[in-house]
């Protein structure tokens, strides 16, 4: 856009915002000015708008449009000879002006009067209101005024239709739609206008509030149903009024149904595009005239509902039955409630968190992230009940494998586990009928169906006492576990990850809260602690048992190895009081790992257990007095058991130096006679193609003899920055923490 | 790392602490799901169905009218909001949505006069405890054309909703619920369909079909064998089904009531009540019978249906009531088998 133009369009903006604010006055102005003669105008507007500097030719087509919107606001002049060409000339600036840069409010005000005046004849009318189209907004009193030549009845039908088109397709552009609804009247009178009636029926559609829905209303549509028949126009709007008063009327729109309305507004289509492009900032939501089941699936085979999660619709007559004289109570309860459908914003939600009209079907709220927030704050536990109960139900009878195997609608059932994912991450909680469904399907399923959506189910189990819980899910899922592939052992610590990380940050949350009474749970810290040790330890189990099964795979290992960047790091990322270390099956197969990125990884998991050794042992000397969570010297003996199995296996060359006897038969098999120097940063196997490539690019005068050995003292610190700059980050934080460099070989 | 201590995370966490305590609904809930799924699912023992428990009030009428028909059995979650004060406008606000389903597209006003009609009415006395809410009945009628007051209304479906013994139920939900687990209906199934939605829009309930496993069966063939009857109205009959193709072939076994109540009396043990042993002995003595005139496993079958002159019961969810005198002991372990799914 070129400056400008900007600078117009920001005139432009001005300009409507004035009008909104002091209509009259200003528009009086503008016809001041239309006073004066020619000359003597344009020079004054110079002077009166101090950002006048828009273009020559933008400046000519503004004041051509001022005359044409003079000479129409005058009438037609019946004297002239060739007054056919000059309407035709007034109406092409008219018709060129609306169409590139639409008109300000003031010339919609003008030329709308115009059109429905009847001054000029049908096809004039008809060629204005095709080019009534706004800059920015449209005044609303501009819509009233116009609304009242209506009743003069100077118009012809057709204008009158094209008028009630144009202010539906306009409808988002009008500034304040109050007064227009104050008219509601007028607009439903006009139904019983057969050309109209569609076109009203959109309007109404539009326009509708709750207060306007009236029993005598809801009679004359019934009369208007039974005159025509089954109309979409008038089903949508039936459906409308039953949406705000189901105690008064009630209808069932076909499933498949989607359009209401034939499309009133294809005539400004282009147009409104740009309209909306020229307001800049989001479009305005297209009104959706999809009405209640739109959104349905092929009908389902069961009979109760249309689509597994019921559509939002606000509570009916089940609150308003409650009392007597349901009539009454509806248009009272319409003041004091905030309706859901209006309900688009999070800002909005806080201003009505009070008075908020709740989903007739809680299960609703599956779908609407606004009223996740809301259940997620609410105390009531009425609205929790009906959720788990609809839910538990739902999973239970959706389930493909939970009552009979019906393996048809796997992918449905997947769709809805991972909205319910979706809602539970997006919650970061989990719900309880998500817990009992688990047990429940948990011992039936295969491990094959719906997995990845399942098992994340299963990251989502509320926080619990472990030993209560382990029978009833992970006893089953251990089984499936170790007879399933690699692959879904590796879903499994994944999700097993994520439960954990999950546990942890409830906890962390939850950590100071001191329990009030006794409850069938571990309330107290140290129960709870213990629950995360009895899963890590379960991990732990699962994890050494899995390495064996699938012979030390290293892609299993990394798996694992995840879980355990998380355990090491549970004392300073969650302040809370657990340090528990992997097991022998565990570590020796990762530190002996052919891979350089499982060496790696494991480097770094022993760099941040000594990082939360050390903050603990820091804390208990600060804190003095002996607390339950102090860790025993056994973690810290095992800490250390394994340093120092690390630092003999990368650095001093004196591996497994107590508590290993190896068989020297065993070893001369191996043929490396020399093995307590086979093992450190050169000779390891996961780092020897680096101590090669190193020796290569450092020294490639010496290929044909490349001596290992050779890597020390000097060689050694330069082989270190090699294989740090190599991304062996893990290694190189583990080396810095726990290795004194006065100690190099 | 000691700052952790901010107001924000005391306010997020107290409703994790409400859970923790246990105190709520919710959690009641779950701690029955966790009992009811680490244990056996039902309980070893249940009393033998005793005479009429049936409270004074009932009307006699209405209780001949739920006997001897074919029910279809449906699990219910409670009921939010509903309130038995209401029953004429809920009447009204069904038949307009009836009559609405039946013409998709055509709106109707409430209160409008259709040519069906809907009635709502309680079944007094029909529960088991004091604590146990009102059963009630839902009838859609056909309006006979002709002016005449006095002519009958033909009955095209009928449907109701109970709940005997249910405390268990009952003490995990809040004030604003009804229990009500089991509902029976009785007519076409588009009707069942229709109303069954209007229940689950209105009160935010949740219909599931409730089928009746082998298992259960049994338990239903041995107390019902064990109600003392005045007169025996019908034989005792079980039905059992051998998958095989191309059509599965049903094994039909039936036995004089008196031999299958004298088959009884001999395994049974505990007086007033039933043990799951005596169930698998009464059944056993039956396969052993047949195997010894047929040479067929039984058990190696799948039950799926039991008829004695209390009631006959079908896998596939159908009841029919035949002894007035039993119908609460019937509706007690129905109820129970509706909670159990609903749990």
């Amino acid at each position: 856009m070129s400056p400008q133009k900007r600078v117009k369009n920001s005139q432009v903006q001005k300009r409507t915002s004035q009008v909104s604010g002091n209509y009259p006055t200003h528009l009086l102005a503008w016809e001041e000015k239309e006073d004066l003669n020619d000359s003597k105008y344009s020079l004054k507007r110079g002077q009166n708008n101090p950002v006048e500097d828009y273009g020559h030719a933008d400046d000519q087509a503004e004041d051509a449009l001022q005359i044409a919107v003079r000479y129409f606001e005058k009438g037609p002049v019946k004297t002239s000879q060739n007054k056919d060409k000059i309407l035709e000339k007034h109406l092409k600036t008219v018709e060129n002006v609306a169409l590139k840069n639409g008109l300000a409010p003031e010339g919609i005000d003008i030329l709308l009067n115009v059109a429905l005046s009847g001054k000029f004849g049908s096809a004039v009318n008809t060629r204005i209101l095709k080019c009534m189209i706004p800059t920015t907004l449209i005044s609303e009193h501009s819509v009233v005024k116009a609304v009242s030549w209506l009743c003069v009845g100077k118009c012809s039908g057709s204008t009158k239709v094209l008028f009630y088109r144009w202010l539906v397709a306009m409808f988002d552009f009008i500034d304040h739609k109050e007064e227009i609804n104050l008219l509601y009247g007028f607009f439903f009178a006009s139904l019983q206008d057969d050309a109209l009636c569609p076109y009203a029926c959109h309007l109404l559609y539009l326009l509708t509030k709750k207060e306007n829905v009236k029993p005598f209303r809801v009679r004359k549509l019934l009369d208007l149903q039974a005159k025509m028949g089954m109309q979409p126009h008038l089903q949508a709007l039936l459906s409308l009024y039953k949406f705000f008063a189901p105690t008064l009327i009630s209808v069932s729109l076909p499933a498949r149904k989607k359009i209401y309305f034939k499309n009133s507004e294809n005539l400004w289509k282009t147009a409104l595009l740009a309209v909306k492009q020229r307001n800049q900032g989001p479009p305005p939501e297209p009104l959706k005239l999809m009405l209640g089941p739109a959104k349905v699936r092929p009908v389902k085979r069961k009979w109760n509902s249309y689509s597994v999660i019921p559509v939002l619709n606000s509570s009916g007559c089940s609150k308003e039955c409650g009392k007597k004289g349901m009539i009454l109570s509806n248009y009272l309860s319409s003041r004091e409630l905030f309706p859901l459908e209006q309900l688009k914003s999070f800002p909005q939600l806080l201003k009505n968190i009070h008075c908020l009209e709740l989903p007739s079907q809680m299960g609703a709220v599956l779908n609407n992230s606004l009223l996740l927030h809301y259940i997620n704050c609410v105390k009531d536990e009425s609205i929790l009940l009906r959720l788990y109960h609809w839910l538990s139900q739902t999973l239970q009878e959706e389930c493909i494998w939970y009552k009979v195997n019906n393996f048809e609608h796997e992918k449905e059932f997947a769709n809805f586990l991972a909205t319910i994912n979706r809602a539970q991450c997006f919650l970061q909680e989990g719900f309880y009928s998500c817990e009992t469904f688990l047990y429940k399907s948990l011992p039936l399923w295969d491990g094959f169906c719906c997995r990845s959506q399942f098992l994340q189910l299963v990251s989502w189990i509320p926080f619990n006492s472990f030993s209560e819980v382990k029978p009833l899910v992970f006893d089953h899922l251990a089984q499936l576990f170790f007879t399933s592939t690699i692959y879904f052992k590796s879903s499994v610590l994944q999700s097993l990850k994520e439960l954990l990380q999950n546990w942890l940050l409830w906890l962390s949350v939850d950590i100071h809260m001191k329990p009030v009474m006794n409850s069938p749970l571990e309330t107290t810290l140290g129960g709870s602690m213990n629950s995360v040790s009895e899963l890590i330890h379960y991990v732990g189990w699962l994890s050494t048992t899995a390495m064996r099964l699938e012979s030390n795979s290293t892609f299993l290992l990394h798996f694992i190895l995840d879980f355990y960047e998380k355990v090491c790091d549970i004392y300073i990322n969650y302040n809370l009081p657990l340090v528990v270390l992997f097991p022998p099956g565990i570590f020796y197969p990762a530190l002996l790992s052919l891979d350089s990125s499982i060496l790696n990884q494991l480097c770094y998991i022993m760099h941040r257990y000594r990082k939360n050794l050390t903050a603990a042992k820091k804390n208990e000397l600060v804190q003095k007095t002996k607390s339950e969570f102090n860790f025993s010297s056994k973690t810290y003996q095992e800490f250390n058991h394994y340093l120092t199995a690390m630092v003999g296996c990368l650095w001093t060359s004196k591996p497994f130096q107590k508590g290993f006897y190896i068989d020297p038969d065993v070893l001369e098999k191996t043929g490396v006679a020399e093995y307590k120097n086979s093992l450190n940063l050169v000779h390891h196997p996961a780092l020897l193609s680096y101590a090669v490539s190193f020796l290569l690019r450092e020294w490639p005068e010496e290929r044909t003899t490349v001596n290992m050995s050779s890597i020390r003292g000097k060689k050694w610190n330069w082989y270190l920055d090699y294989l740090f700059s190599e991304g062996l980050q893990g290694l190189k934080l583990f080396i810095r923490s726990s290795i004194h460099h006065s100690s190099v070989p | 790392m000691d700052s952790y201590e901010s107001a924000p995370q005391h306010i997020a966490s107290s409703r994790l602490k409400d859970y923790f305590i246990g105190a709520t609904p919710l959690q009641k809930r779950l701690e029955s799901v966790r009992k009811q799924t680490s244990f056996v699912p039902t309980p070893p023992r249940r009393k033998i169905p005793q005479c009429s428990q049936l409270q004074e009030d009932n009307d006699p009428q209405k209780v001949a009218f739920l006997l001897h028909k074919q029910w279809t059995l449906y699990s219910l979650t409670p009921l939010y909001k509903f309130s038995y004060t209401n029953l004429k406008e809920y009447a009204s606000l069904l038949s307009a949505f009836i009559a609405a389903e039946k013409q998709k597209g055509l709106a109707v006003e409430v209160g409008e006069d259709f040519n069906i009609k809907v009635t709502f009415s309680t079944l007094l006395g029909m529960k088991g405890t004091q604590r146990d809410p009102e059963a009630f009945l839902v009838q859609i009628l056909s309006k006979s054309q002709l002016p005449s007051e006095n002519r009958e209304h033909k009955v095209l479906w009928t449907g109701w909703f109970c709940c005997i013994f249910g405390d268990s139920l009952l003490e995990t939900v809040s004030e604003d619920f009804t229990c009500v687990p089991l509902f029976l209906a009785n007519g076409a199934e588009t009707n069942t369909a229709i109303v069954g939605t209007w229940f689950q829009k209105t009160f935010d309930c949740y219909f599931s079909p409730l089928a009746i496993n082998a298992f259960n069966l049994s338990w239903m063939a041995a107390m019902w064998t064990a109600c003392k009857m005045d007169q025996y109205m019908a034989a005792t009959e079980f039905l059992w089904s051998v998958p095989c193709s191309p059509q599965s072939l049903d094994i039909s076994y039936a036995i004089h009531p008196e031999d299958a109540k004298a088959l009884w009396d001999s395994v049974h043990k505990t007086p007033g009540e039933v043990t799951q042993e005596e169930v698998d002995l009464f059944m056993d003595c039956l396969y052993s019978h047949f195997h010894r005139h047929f040479k067929i496993h039984l058990s190696a079958t799948r039950l799926v249906r039991v008829s004695t002159s209390v009631a006959s019961a079908h896998t596939d969810g159908k009841i029919k009531i035949l002894c007035h005198k039993y119908l609460i002991g019937v509706l007690a372990y129905l109820t129970e088998l509706a909670i159990f799914q609903i749990d």
